[in-house]
């Protein structure tokens, strides 16, 4: 993990290096928060009315929320007037070839088994003349549109769509819902949209990387996908590689609703800069995710494998309103030196036979702190609701931290409700199995702790799945021994 | 192949081997017997490198190398295998993933490039012949709800397909009922080669009526204390260890 670190200080400092600001700065707001900015962001995005209304009553909200203190996190104070919110899409400085990048970091793309087009995609090598992917975009674009499905950005959607946006944009997590979301509700820039009409089962998986017009990830993200009636859509966020980025402050808002039959499969990979191995540095994500399964026999699953940022503060819920509706969510979150995760899962059952899973894997290692944060909440109408949650934590040596606060709130007699807790730790007498085999310590704990997160790690899509188990590997070099 | 001279080990202050010699050359199968709590494992456990065992004096050479220059796993990848006493579970990892890391570990050490899928279960289907364990264990994961005997099966199914020069076997008979105790010494017996050398522990004599040992030691007080061939193993267990005290001191 060391290494890693100081490869990402390199690369970041690198950046500053080379005057990384200092050819944009035409089209920059400045720093604070105040109407005029929101004003101004929404004037500058061309926005319809609709939506500066949205900004400004998430704003008058937010001046009267508090930063929430409620979870295992120690966050350093942030003042929110001391951020530029609005900037016009930064430009990565262009380098001609991979020969110019980092030895080390080509070292971790290649360990991760990321492929070349992609590793000169994400050091920002010109990727025109060695790889055509305009083209593949094409192809893809073709393919969606072929099926009515929209996916493009957020703005483009305001722009294109303005009636679903104003449709179901806030209606799953309303403007004033947390702070943070009240912040990003107020301020946010862009971010994806998709819609996939009813019937329609989409034949590829939707990935952030495909989206047309995409212009890296902004601090500030806002996402909604919408399944209509009896359709199938499984969505693909971020990447296994070490993302980087200038942003310390990350708060995304993340809408999915899924209509009468429709399933939507949304998995993350999260894998920003966690700060260095003394804990300087590194992303702070708060993310709201939240779907509705407003129609019956509809199913939201979340899985994620986190591994990145110094703070985490998450929790993907489903609000299963639709009778016979599911939700689920699978869970990897590791923490390894300084980083400390606040994650789990909220399901509220309404609809009646409605059915929860939960299942989180927790591995701490260095001094982190893993906390698991869930909530089942079975309202009265909920007969027959079921939920399960399996809660793990594993520890990796006797600095590191991890807590589970379940929270069951039960208000039907047909419902059942079941939770299982685990802590174990990676053993000596395990290593010593593993190294009498002729498996080096750093193998050893891979193995262990891949096998430990497979129920997670297999409801992933293939690929994905095959690079978040490296991913887990090499966020814990290092961290025992 | 192995040779300890004057070797003595602590832990935690406490000493446990006090001045251990033991030689054995390719091909041999040497027995160590001796009552509980006289140092057979350790003696197991320093021999494969295992932390927190304070080596204050003697020294072992593998193969002509100094051991103690070999770290943990090169030690397991230069062909030392040991069979646990105690073998650990370890949740998740399927036993055929476990087998096929560390073989394609042992095959890279030698420079040779990872099985291919269908070779490498062919080998597990022989060697899981060999020791007659089911498949379904193969299937499951490292040790986890094997019993007793199963575990130890797993031991000698995990050396069949390592193939290791120096095979050391820690009570692999101990919890054994006598088909499984057949089949464990009929796989040892297969895999015997004029290389190859194996070191058994028990404190039994009935697996050596299966596996006859070239030699026999008895280790008490953290010593061998006699030698001799596989006559002795008979005679100890006809009159137990009590009249070897005299020789231990
Ligand atoms: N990890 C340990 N810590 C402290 N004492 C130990 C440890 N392992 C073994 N011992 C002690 O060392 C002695 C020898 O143990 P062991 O090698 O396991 O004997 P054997 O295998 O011959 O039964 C015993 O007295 C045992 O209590
Ligand atoms: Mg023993």
């Amino acid at each position: 993990m060391g290494n890693e670190n100081n490869i990402l200080d390199q690369v970041t400092q690198g950046e500053y290096k080379y005057g990384f600001y200092t050819d944009i700065e035409t089209d920059i707001a400045p720093k604070g928060l105040n109407e005029g900015i929101i004003r101004l962001i929404s004037q500058k995005k061309n926005e319809p009315e609709f939506m500066l209304e949205f900004r400004l009553k998430a704003f008058e909200k937010w001046k009267t929320m508090k930063q929430p203190n409620w979870a295992h996190l120690s966050i350093p104070p942030i003042d929110y007037q001391d951020i530029s919110y609005y900037a016009a899409p930064k430009k990565k400085k262009e380098i001609g070839s991979l020969d110019e990048v980092d030895p080390e970091l080509l070292d971790t793309f290649n360990k991760l088994g990321i492929s070349l087009e992609e590793q000169k995609r994400l050091t920002g090598v010109a990727v025109d003349a060695v790889f055509d992917s305009v083209s593949v975009k094409t192809t893809f674009r073709g393919t969606l549109e072929k099926h009515g499905i929209i996916f493009c950005s957020f703005s483009e959607a305001v722009q294109n769509h303005p009636d679903l946006i104003k449709k179901y944009m806030g209606s799953v997590v309303p403007a004033g819902d947390n702070y943070f979301a009240a912040l990003n509700s107020a301020v946010f820039t862009d971010g994806s949209f998709c819609y996939i009409p009813p019937g329609v089962r989409c034949p590829v998986e939707l990935s952030t990387y495909f989206r047309i017009n995409t212009a890296g990830t902004g601090q500030f993200e806002r996402t909604l996908i919408v399944a209509d009636e009896g359709s199938y859509v499984s969505y693909m966020e971020g990447c296994t590689a070490p993302m980087r980025d200038e942003n310390q402050l990350h708060a995304a808002v993340v809408e999915i609703v899924a209509l009468k039959d429709a399933v939507v499969k949304y998995s993350t990979v999260q894998n920003w800069y966690p700060g260095d191995k003394n804990g300087k540095g590194g992303v702070y994500n708060f993310v709201t995710k939240r779907g509705m399964c407003k129609g019956s026999h509809s199913k939201i699953s979340w899985t994620q494998v986190e591994t990145g940022s110094a703070i985490t503060w998450k929790y993907p819920s489903c609000i299963l309103l639709g009778d016979y509706s599911v939700g689920e969510f699978y869970s990897v979150a590791v923490t390894n030196n300084h980083q400390q995760a606040d994650t789990g899962s909220k399901m509220t059952h309404i609809g009646k036979n409605t059915k929860s899973t939960i299942i989180s894997k927790g591995i701490s290692a260095g001094v982190s702190n893993n906390s698991y944060r869930g909530l089942v909440k079975i309202s009265r109408r909920a007969e027959n609701s079921r939920n399960f949650s399996q809660c793990d934590s594993l520890l990796l040596g006797d600095k590191c931290g991890a807590h589970t606060f379940p929270y069951i709130d039960t208000q039907n007699s047909s419902s059942i409700v079941e939770h299982e807790a685990t802590t174990s730790k990676i053993s000596d007498d395990q290593l010593f199995y593993c190294l009498q085999r002729g498996i080096d310590t750093e193998k050893a704990i891979g193995l262990i702790v891949n096998g430990y997160a497979k129920e997670v790690l297999k409801q992933l899509p293939m690929e994905f799945a095959v690079e978040a188990q490296k991913l887990l590997s090499i966020s814990l070099e290092g961290s025992v021994g | 192949m192995l040779k300890i001279k004057n070797l003595h080990v602590s832990i935690e202050g406490k000493e446990i081997l006090r001045g251990l010699n033991l030689e054995v050359n390719p091909g041999e199968v040497h027995a160590v017997m001796g009552p509980n709590g006289t140092g057979k494992s350790t003696l197991a456990l320093v021999i494969t490198g295992r932390e927190g065992y304070e080596i204050t004096e003697g020294e072992i050479t593998y193969k002509g190398k100094d051991l103690f220059e070999l770290s943990t796993e090169e030690r397991a990848l230069e062909g030392i295998f040991l069979g646990f006493q105690y073998p650990v579970e370890i949740p998740g990892v399927s036993m055929t993933n476990f087998m096929r890391t560390a073989l394609n570990e042992h095959r890279k050490y030698r420079g040779l490039d990872p099985i291919s899928a269908a070779d490498f279960l062919a080998r597990m289907e022989e060697k899981r012949k060999l020791v007659d364990i089911h498949d379904k264990l193969t299937n499951r994961s490292v040790n986890e709800g094997f019993s007793g005997g199963e575990k130890k099966r797993n031991e000698i199914f995990q050396m069949a397909i390592l193939e290791p020069s120096l095979a050391i076997l820690d009570e692999t008979d101990s919890g054994l009922d006598i088909d499984a105790l057949k089949v464990v010494a009929n796989g040892v017996n297969k895999l015997r080669s004029k290389d190859n050398s194996t070191i058994i522990i028990t404190h039994y004599q009935r697996l050596l009526e299966h596996i006859i040992p070239d030699f026999v030691h008895v280790l008490f007080d953290g010593r061998i204390v006699k030698s001799g061939g596989k006559e002795l193993a008979l005679e100890l267990e006809q009159k137990g260890y009590e009249w070897l005290k005299a020789e231990a001191v």
